[in-house]
């Protein structure tokens, strides 16, 4: 029975994660950027939340400002990137550890307990008198379909589809009039608005948040995509590839909570995590290099 | 129109491998002109167009476009006025985004962009229209993505996207370069065409001697950052390649180099 609870609760971590997931898709699938700015939003997300509700704000505000204080971060690295020409990886590196400080201030230390405190999830259980893992599903679930409708629509604007452009050929948009710094921008205040709501999310439903809770949360991203495109056909639309992304996040949660009953160690889970999403995303290289050898006389 | 005076640019200035590519250029092009550039290795060709579509900025004179100063605007911002078409076929559309996406979007050039739907009703029938005009077949498949589709295919929609939009220039860096001879000479007719129809002032970078003499009505050889040769009207028709060959030598005192350049 216990792997049973287990697969219950990874779903519902699953979908909790899957905003992060989208975070990391806007940005390393669609704008074609690795965000590093990803770890230190998402233990953003979650200290900005334990903090206001530890100080007695609602959760819904306490969410909106998660969400606010990830997109500040996102305005930040896209300062650094467009505007002091920094390279990518490098300005997410630099916000990222940035934030590991201003995350220690914000809780005022390395991690903060939700204890007796109301959340969004204890809250609606009151309401509801829904288990608090069923709970977790349907705030999660309601949670990401608002979040695939809106990116669905957004990515389906001018703006959305002159991003889109960015990521696929910057050379294009610029010439096409449209300055590739702001859809740069947007797309970064975007996505780690997502992770910043993933975080807060994820804080409320463990109960407390951490200043490390987001180390080596864009790896657990990657991996959720790569999971992802297992369930992607080629005639996709953009709704359906937005929802193999929370689906991917959720298989990832399933596997890691399969492969712990099987005994494997906590301590191991980042070495295996790593392992896949390098495998995933160098075995394609490797087969195109190994396809092209020219095959012997 | 456009008016070039005295534009310089050196690349890695103050390092080995410092490089003039433009020399003090000075060019007037009056409303509905169409000049081919014709020019040796690294004579600055593709600086020049490169110089007034603001891809890098110059280090010394001005660019006036259409009575404005452009000379310090950013390269999107120059967009507005100017179509382009680049030699790489890759470079000119979104391959992971349809054929309708990869216009609707050159259908906003030089417009701000909101939040209004990326491609809407009125513009797919425009589009369709547009594309069957390119006689490709293309107007079925526009929600191919553009990946999909040949290079002759690719450069077609780019020139299509350059010109949605009336640009008061066109910008052709051989564009017709990396196709396959009849695809080559298909997308050429198409870019006379499209510049007849719509009265376009062009510039168009060659590497085919006999099209830069026949096509256009004015014709400009680089050397060396500057412009050397600049004939128009009925002078330029009667142009043969070995009058061009001629003057080049006259000019510069070298022989011509140009390692793609056809001469037959």
């Amino acid at each position: 029975m216990a792997i049973v609870y287990a697969i219950q609760d990874a779903i519902s971590q699953g979908v909790l994660w899957g905003m992060l997931t989208l975070g990391v898709y806007v940005t390393f699938k669609i704008l074609d950027i690795p965000d590093m700015t990803c770890d230190g939003s998402f233990a953003l997300g979650g200290c900005v939340t334990a903090a206001l509700l530890v100080a007695g704000v609602h959760p819904v505000p306490a969410i909106l400002a998660s969400v606010v204080a990830g997109m500040l971060a996102g305005f930040v690295t896209g300062i650094l990137h467009t505007k002091l020409m920094i390279p990518a990886i490098l300005s997410g590196i630099l916000s990222m550890i940035a934030l590991y400080s201003v995350n220690l201030r914000i809780i005022g230390g390395a991690s903060q307990a939700l204890l007796g405190i109301d959340t969004v999830f204890t809250q609606l259980m009151e309401l509801t008198g829904l288990s608090q893992s069923n709970m977790r599903l349907i705030v999660g679930i309601i949670f990401a379909v608002i979040m695939i409708m809106l990116l669905y629509w957004f990515f389906g604007t001018e703006i959305g589809s002159a991003i889109r452009a960015t990521g696929n050929n910057p050379y294009m948009v610029r010439a096409l009039g449209c300055n590739t710094n702001t859809t740069i921008m947007i797309s970064l205040v975007l996505s780690n608005g997502l992770i910043a709501l993933s975080g807060s999310l994820v804080a409320q439903s463990q109960g407390y948040s951490d200043v490390k809770m987001g180390q080596g949360a864009i790896v657990i991203g990657l991996a959720s995509i790569v999971i992802g495109e297992v369930f992607l056909s080629k005639k996709a639309n953009f709704a359906y590839v937005l929802t193999t992304v929370i689906l991917g996040s959720i298989v990832y949660r399933i596997i890691i909570a399969v492969v712990l009953q099987m005994g494997l160690s906590t301590d191991d889970l980042k070495l295996l995590t790593a392992v896949v999403v390098a495998a995933a995303l160098g075995i394609p290289n490797v087969k195109q290099k190994l396809a092209v050898k020219r095959t012997p006389a | 129109m456009l008016e070039i005076k005295n534009v310089h640019k050196t690349f890695n200035k103050g390092t080995i491998n410092e490089k003039k590519a433009l020399n003090g250029v000075e060019l007037h092009l009056n409303p509905g002109d169409f000049v081919t550039i014709i020019g040796g290795n690294g004579a600055g060709k593709s600086t020049s167009l490169n110089m007034i579509a603001g891809v890098y900025p110059i280090d010394q004179g001005t660019i006036i476009l259409d009575g404005k100063d452009i000379s310090d605007w950013p390269e999107y911002k120059r967009a507005s006025l100017i179509g382009r078409v680049f030699q790489d076929p890759m470079m000119g559309t979104a391959a992971n985004m349809s054929i309708e996406e990869n216009l609707a979007m050159a259908h906003r050039r030089g417009k701000s962009r909101g939040l209004g739907w990326g491609v809407n009703k009125k513009e797919r029938a425009l589009f369709k229209e547009r594309l069957k005009m390119l006689d490709l077949g293309l107007e079925d498949r526009t929600t191919t993505k553009v990946g999909l589709l040949s290079g002759g295919q690719r450069q077609a929609i780019t020139l299509l996207m350059a010109t949605l939009q009336k640009p008061s220039i066109l910008l052709l860096d051989e564009h017709t370069a990396a196709l396959d001879p009849k695809t080559a000479k298909k997308v050429l007719d198409l870019t006379e065409k499209i510049i007849a129809k719509d009265n376009l002032t062009a510039m168009m970078v060659t590497h085919n001697m006999k099209d830069a003499i026949h096509i256009g009505n004015r014709l400009i050889m680089m050397h060396e950052g500057r412009i050397i040769y600049d004939v128009a009207g009925e002078e330029k028709k009667q142009l043969t390649v070995d009058d061009l060959l001629h003057k080049f030598e006259l000019v510069s005192g070298e022989e011509f180099a140009n390692d793609r350049m056809m001469l037959s």
